[in-house]
């Protein structure tokens, strides 16, 4: 059997040797029946007499032996002979029979989570958490843990201060491995107010000095949870912080595969409480010998700590490591380098000397890889370090990869009227023009045209080489576009282009790869385990079928709220409007976010705006319905957290204002606003728009689409000769009419206006799809902003198929059919879009269920095939009457999914935007 | 299982991570020699627990049939499945103390035909108890103890000379014989709890010991000691299990002693020619020797031909390493010595510069590099009258080398 060979025919034989006295063969036998029962069900019936009857063994091993195995025999039969022997385990005189009885309930549960329920299981479960031996508290606790899991809303750990308490005494008695299902059961609890939370921190403590690593790990995950309890002029918190930095050290101490384990944590630890390990440093340091994956990790936890204290050592270090062997750990270290520059303004100088030290080796790919990352320095100070350019042109032969080639294409281009010889440079890449990749072909056309503007004299011809190769040779749509705008742009205007092409660049921002801050506090839930590893929350690589629970760090008590610092006022107060309720992800985020926007970001690049903006509109469906009908209440910062005694107040109430919701929305059809609209939010905030701050939404009213934009001038001069104009999208949304500003905006004005949109615009296929890019002008300079447009906007009136149902048609959602399978309502749902896509949606409705699902069985077109990762979503239950709204929710979500953008992708993306403005009329 | 060896084992590129995710299964290794061992999860895990079981797992498996090896397992097959039968359960890692587990799951098996119910309930007692680390009943007639402190000096020295990172990572390993359920209390020159004792007693011996005592930057303990008990008073008191077993460690990174320093010269000559100059020091105390002695020097990869003198040792070149090894039996303290190397090299047109790895030295000295003492072990045991002088113990230092690198 074990060497792979089918010996499944000698079932009845084995079955035989059961009742055999001797434990060796009885163990084997069992294993038999384990791998083969499920082949041969029928057979296995005939074993269970034996199971029953050593059940009852004197023997303990023979008791606990029979219970494990009649728990792995996954034949319903089987089971249901379980049950009874079960029961009598559970209360078994001997612990061991004990602990092998809760896991195996735990097993059942698996199998059969109704049968589990019904025979009470669950309850004796819970006694064994009282038990007197810590051996079977563990288990206890492990099984109810995993059956928890698997029933999200169920409060079947209801933990409450007596329990822990308990937990904590046998914390301190069980082996590692118990000590280790306690924390993690631990770090699941919400304790009551922070001297609690404190009395836990102090008995955890202990186990940081465990031998076990991931004893330790959760004990630190135990700690990092309930400190965000504490109040942090407490000296306990200050002691804490001691405390948990020699652990997590001594953690890299051990065995490759954990270091790397903890290196992944301790990389989430530094994000959110960098003080723990800034005076660690050294231990980061990489050591010859150790394997490529803890090296790459140690360097990104090197770049985090770096700081103006430590700098010449991480640098030292990073020069020394550019020297190394293996390519890729060589390039992240040069990047590096790189991100210290960007990060510490102080030793952006030392950083440029470093690397220009590196490109004197020769060695391509650290040269490429320098090239690369002096561009972001250049871009973070620009007119400071131009001195090095000249080193830089002597290696433009040796670089052959797109990236590195484009970094220097548009140095060359930025710095044109400095370097002499520009022109030759550039025309000797454009000799090879056709062979580029579509990234350098972009920079190369950006960079002539660059060079046009500086030097027009001598330099029209390569322009007219370029644009010609850019737009009449080439394949490329991007490519193409962008040469057609650079020539229209020239040929009518070059004033005009100069302003847009040469505008000043938005700087770089220094932390471009953190984790954002919902995805990181729930990664600190889930310390040491692989969520944690994969720096991705547990739904995005755990089958879908088991719901996962969300888990948030638990809100400051009241008692500290005062003391709280503002970058900690984001993470805890959002997350106690709705401890109970299971947000989804979009939610919170939009929660999170919306905290964010209050002071707008400092000069955060586009494309992060443009997520904030979409998180906003999400927002609005996720609050709003969640306020349901007192709108007064709106803004997360003022929305006092309720403690968590009110809460079920608090789901009661959305819960009447989603019905009511409803009823105001059937009377609501016949009316004109039959359409949801979702609340303004900031799209350009003053601080980037020198002044002018835009907000708006979108509206469908009768048929037509409009934008509702509220303008504001922020700025002490008066603002007059507005216009606007829309970049193309997925949809051809147009402006129907000018923007009309009649009178000028004088200081610290609003207006409100209502732009009437069509869409017999161009079409261009966006990412994501309702991406907006939109830009603004007025006398003083013109802006650029991009949105996402809820899709509820482009579902037109005759979208209808068949029966009506009354509920979504004031949204332009129609019912196709209505069905009761098992149980549920399915609920199926059409809407088309202004360009003839139709959408057909499944809305499952459980009764009795909080929760109910959207599912696109069918996408209409390959267009909207990225619609499905979307199936399954789960969408909270006031959400109903505005299943238009969720849906959109889903398909905003999309656009972005839970994954944040890459950095360097980031970085690199932002020239491309500069690049390719809309020329508005002047 | 399959796509695991695919993807992972028979890759070309190096491991890149030690978790991999395969269509939403992931895959944990641990690699020994050339057996892997993988554990296989679909849902979100403790990654730190599993690790340290695959390690435990391999403890557990060397205790019984020495060392892993394909054949090993196969011979084997059997006893591994009672082990994992035991040892997990349901994906809950339940026992995995050796000497706890080698009661009831022996080689022979026949034992269990035999053993009375008492002995059984005892067992399973053992097994789920607190101090499962123990059985009751054990006798000797000479109550002794050995101690070992172990310690590893990890080192990186930059090419000038200058410490970048030094820490000493020790072990207090206790090999123990002992009857009945003793109980045990150890005490060494740990700076907090010396200050503490200083403060009651008069301000000299604080004074005294203040130069002996060291500052342990963090320690971990065997599961057997009461780490409640080390928190608030910071002393260690265990019940210990039977034979050998590894009671502490522990991590320092001030005021080491380095046994050794390294001082590399390299020059290099023309384009063909490569000169090393290497020079050893020892820095202990005169009367003690340190052994084994080896120190690796790296040479580039188109070495053709070494000639090496030394005053001291052997030195060889070894061209399939790509090193120079240089052996020294024993050398005592406050002495010098000295390896020049000429290294020819092969004209090569690779544009690639040498990364010059760093020259590696290993050793062993009989002192505790980072000054670690032990102080006092006390044995107690309430039942069986033996006292604490009645047995005999030995205390050894050894300080090795762990990564002892300098930079060239």
């Amino acid at each position: 059997m074990t060497v792979g060979k089918d010996v499944s025919a000698l079932f009845p034989d084995v079955v035989n040797c059961m009742q055999t006295d001797n434990l060796e063969l009885k163990k084997l036998v069992y294993l038999y029946l384990m791998n083969y029962a499920k082949s041969q069900p029928d057979m296995a019936i005939m074993a269970v007499n034996t199971f029953v009857k050593d059940c009852e063994d004197p023997n303990p091993l023979i008791r606990a032996l029979a219970v494990r195995t009649m728990g792995c025999i996954r034949v319903d039969k089987i089971t249901e002979y379980l049950c009874e022997p079960l029961r009598k385990c559970l209360k078994d005189e001997d612990p061991y029979v004990r602990k092998t009885a809760a896991v195996c309930v735990a097993k059942l549960h698996d199998i059969n989570a109704q049968l589990v329920e019904d025979q009470g299981f669950l309850d004796t479960l819970k006694d064994l958490i009282s038990d007197s031996n810590p051996m079977v508290v563990a288990n206890a606790v492990a099984a109810l843990s995993e059956i928890a899991e698997s029933h999200p809303s169920s409060n079947l750990l209801d933990l409450n201060p007596q329990s822990i308490n308990k937990l904590l005494t046998a914390l301190n008695e069980c082996t590692e491995w118990g000590q280790i299902f306690i924390l993690d059961c631990l770090a699941n609890y919400t304790p009551k107010d922070d001297r609690e939370a404190q009395s836990i921190c102090e008995r955890v403590t202990p186990r940081l000095s465990h031998a076990n690593s991931a004893v330790v790990l959760s004990a630190v995950k135990v700690l990092m949870k309930f400190m965000e309890m504490l109040s942090k002029d407490l000296d306990y918190y200050g002691t804490l912080l001691k405390k948990l930095a020699p652990p997590l050290v001594t953690l890299l101490s051990a065995e490759p595969e954990l270091q790397y384990v903890a290196l992944r944590n301790i990389n989430l630890i530094v994000q959110k409480r960098p003080e723990i390990l800034k005076h660690e440093m050294k231990v980061f340091f990489v050591k010859y010998n150790d394997p490529i994956y803890v090296k790459l990790e140690k360097l990104d936890i090197m770049i985090r700590l770096a700081s103006q204290a430590n700098i010449a050592q991480v640098l030292a270090e990073l020069k020394e490591y550019a020297t190394e062997v293996d390519v890729d750990f060589v390039r992240k270290a040069v990047r590096a380098i790189g991100r210290c520059a960007i990060k510490v303004e102080q030793s952006a100088e030392r950083c440029v000397s470093t690397l220009l030290d590196l490109i004197q080796t020769k060695v391509n790919y650290v040269v490429q890889e320098a090239i690369v990352v002096i561009k972001d320095i250049f871009r973070k100070y620009p007119n400071k370090y131009e001195s090095v350019i000249a080193t830089l042109c002597e290696n433009l032969d040796s670089l052959d990869e797109p990236e590195a080639r484009a970094a220097m294409i548009w140095i060359v281009g930025e710095y044109a009227e400095r370097i002499d010889n520009a022109d030759e440079l550039l025309e000797s890449f454009l000799e090879g023009f056709h062979d580029e990749s579509t990234q350098v072909q972009l920079q190369l056309l950006t960079a002539i045209v660059k060079l046009f503007l500086k030097k027009p004299t001598e330099t029209q011809e390569l322009v007219q080489q370029v644009l010609s190769l850019a737009t009449q040779d080439s394949d490329n749509p991007d490519l193409r576009d962008r040469g057609y705008i650079y020539w229209r742009l020239l040929s009518t205007d070059p004033v005009a282009a100069k302003e847009v092409v040469l505008a000043e660049k938005p700087l770089i921002s220094e932390e471009t790869d953190l984790i954002e801050p919902t995805l990181l506090d729930e990664l600190i839930c889930y310390i040491g385990t692989l969520a944690s590893v994969y720096h991705k929350p547990p739904s995005a690589f755990v089958e879908g079928g088991r719901g996962v629970v969300h888990k948030s760090l638990p809100p400051r008590t009241a008692s500290s709220e005062s003391t709280e610092s503002p970058e900690t006022a984001p993470a805890g107060a959002p997350s106690g409007e709705q401890p109970d309720v299971i947000p989804t992800q979009g939610d919170l985020l939009g929660d999170l976010l919306n905290l964010d926007l209050g002071p707008p970001v400092s000069g955060p690049p586009l494309a992060t705006t443009s997520v904030q903006m979409g998180a906003v509109d999400l927002l609005g469906g996720g609050l709003d319905s969640l306020m349901g009908d007192e709108p007064e209440g709106i803004g997360g910062p003022n929305f006092v957290a309720p403690p968590a005694a009110a809460v079920p107040a608090n789901l009661g109430a959305s819960m009447g204002s989603g019905l009511s919701d409803l009823f105001d929305l059937t009377s609501g059809v016949g009316t004109l606003s039959g359409s949801y609209v979702v609340p303004k939010a900031v799209w350009l905030p003053a601080m980037k728009a020198k002044g002018l701050e835009i907000s708006g939404t979108f509206t469908r009213q009768v048929g037509s689409i409009s934008m509702d934009l509220q303008l504001t001038n922020k700025a002490l001069q008066v603002m007059t000769d507005f216009a606007i104009q829309f970049n193309r999208n997925s949809f051809g949304l147009a402006p129907a009419a000018p923007l009309q500003v009649h009178a000028p905006l004088s200081p610290n004005q609003t207006v409100e206006i209502s732009l009437p949109l069509n869409t017999v615009g161009s079409v261009m296929k966006m990412e994501p799809l309702n991406n907006l890019q939109v830009a603004v002008k007025n006398n003083i300079d013109v802006f650029y902003f991009s949105t996402l447009y809820p899709l509820h906007i482009l579902f037109v009136e005759d979208g209808k198929m068949e029966a009506v149902s009354s509920r979504l048609q004031g949204s332009n959602i129609f019912t196709v059919a209505k069905r009761n399978v098992e149980a549920q309502d399915m609920l199926y749902q059409s809407l088309k879009l202004t360009n003839g896509i139709w959408v057909l949606a499944e809305l499952r409705i459980q009764p009795g269920n909080p929760s109910f699902t959207v599912r696109l069985p069918a996408p209409a077109l390959p267009a909207l095939g990225c619609l499905l990762p979307c199936a399954g979503q789960p969408l909270l239950p006031s959400l109903l009457p505005r299943a238009g709204v969720s849906l959109m929710g889903a398909l905003a979500q999309l656009g972005w999914g839970p994954s944040e953008p890459d950095v360097n992708e980031h970085q690199n993306s932002e020239p491309s935007f500069q690049l390719s403005p809309i020329r508005l009329p002047r | 299982v399959d796509a695991f060896r695919v993807n992972v084992i028979h890759a070309r590129q190096q491991v890149r991570s030690p978790v991999t995710n395969i269509a939403r299964t992931s895959f944990f290794h641990v690699k020994r020699s050339n057996i892997w061992l993988a554990a296989v999860t679909k849902q979100n895990v403790n990654a730190a627990m599993v690790f340290e079981f695959l390690y435990k797992m391999c403890d557990v498996m060397t205790a019984y049939f020495g060392k892993i090896s394909e054949e090993n397992i196969k011979n084997n097959f059997v006893l591994i499945y009672e082990l994992l039968d035991e040892i997990l359960d349901f994906g809950y890692p339940q026992n995995s103390e050796t000497g706890a587990l080698k009661t009831f799951i022996t080689q022979q098996g026949i034992k269990s035909q035999h053993q009375t119910k008492e002995e059984q309930s005892q067992i399973t007692s053992q097994v789920t108890g607190q101090i499962g680390w123990r059985r009751e009943g054990i006798k000797y007639r000479r109550n002794e103890l050995f101690l070992d402190v172990l310690e590893s000096v990890n080192l990186l020295m930059s090419p000038q000379g200058q410490v970048l990172s030094a820490h000493v990572s020790g072990r207090v390993v206790m090999k123990s014989y002992l009857s009945g359920m003793p109980e045990c209390k150890f005490g060494m020159n740990d700076k907090i709890v010396i200050e503490k004792q200083g403060k009651g007693t008069a301000d000299e011996t604080g004074k005294r010991s203040g130069k002996q005592s060291i500052a342990i930057d963090d320690c971990t303990f065997h599961q057997c000691v009461r780490l409640s008990k080390f928190d608030s008073e910071r002393s260690i008191s265990f019940i210990p299990p039977d034979g050998e077993f590894e009671l502490m460690r522990y991590r320092t990174t001030k005021d080491i002693i380095l046994p050794f320093r390294v001082i590399p010269l390299v020059r290099e000559v023309g384009r063909t020619k490569l000169e090393v100059k290497v020079v050893i020091k020892s820095n202990f105390k005169p009367s003690l020797l340190a052994q084994k002695i080896e120190v690796r020097i790296p040479t580039p990869l188109n070495t053709s031909g070494v000639q090496v003198i030394c005053m001291k040792g052997k030195a060889k070149y070894k061209a399939s390493e790509n090193a120079i090894v240089w052996k020294i039996k024993r050398m005592a303290g406050m002495k010098e010595s000295q390896i020049s190397a000429e290294i020819e090299l092969l004209p090569t047109n690779d544009k690639k510069k040498w990364a010059r790895p760093p020259i590696s030295m290993n050793f062993e000295v009989p002192f505790a590099p980072s000054g670690l003492k032990v102080r006092y072990l006390k044995v107690f045991e309430p039942k069986l009258n033996y006292s604490d002088h009645d047995v005999i113990k030995w205390v050894r230092y050894i300080g090795r080398s762990g990564i002892y690198e300098t930079r060239c």
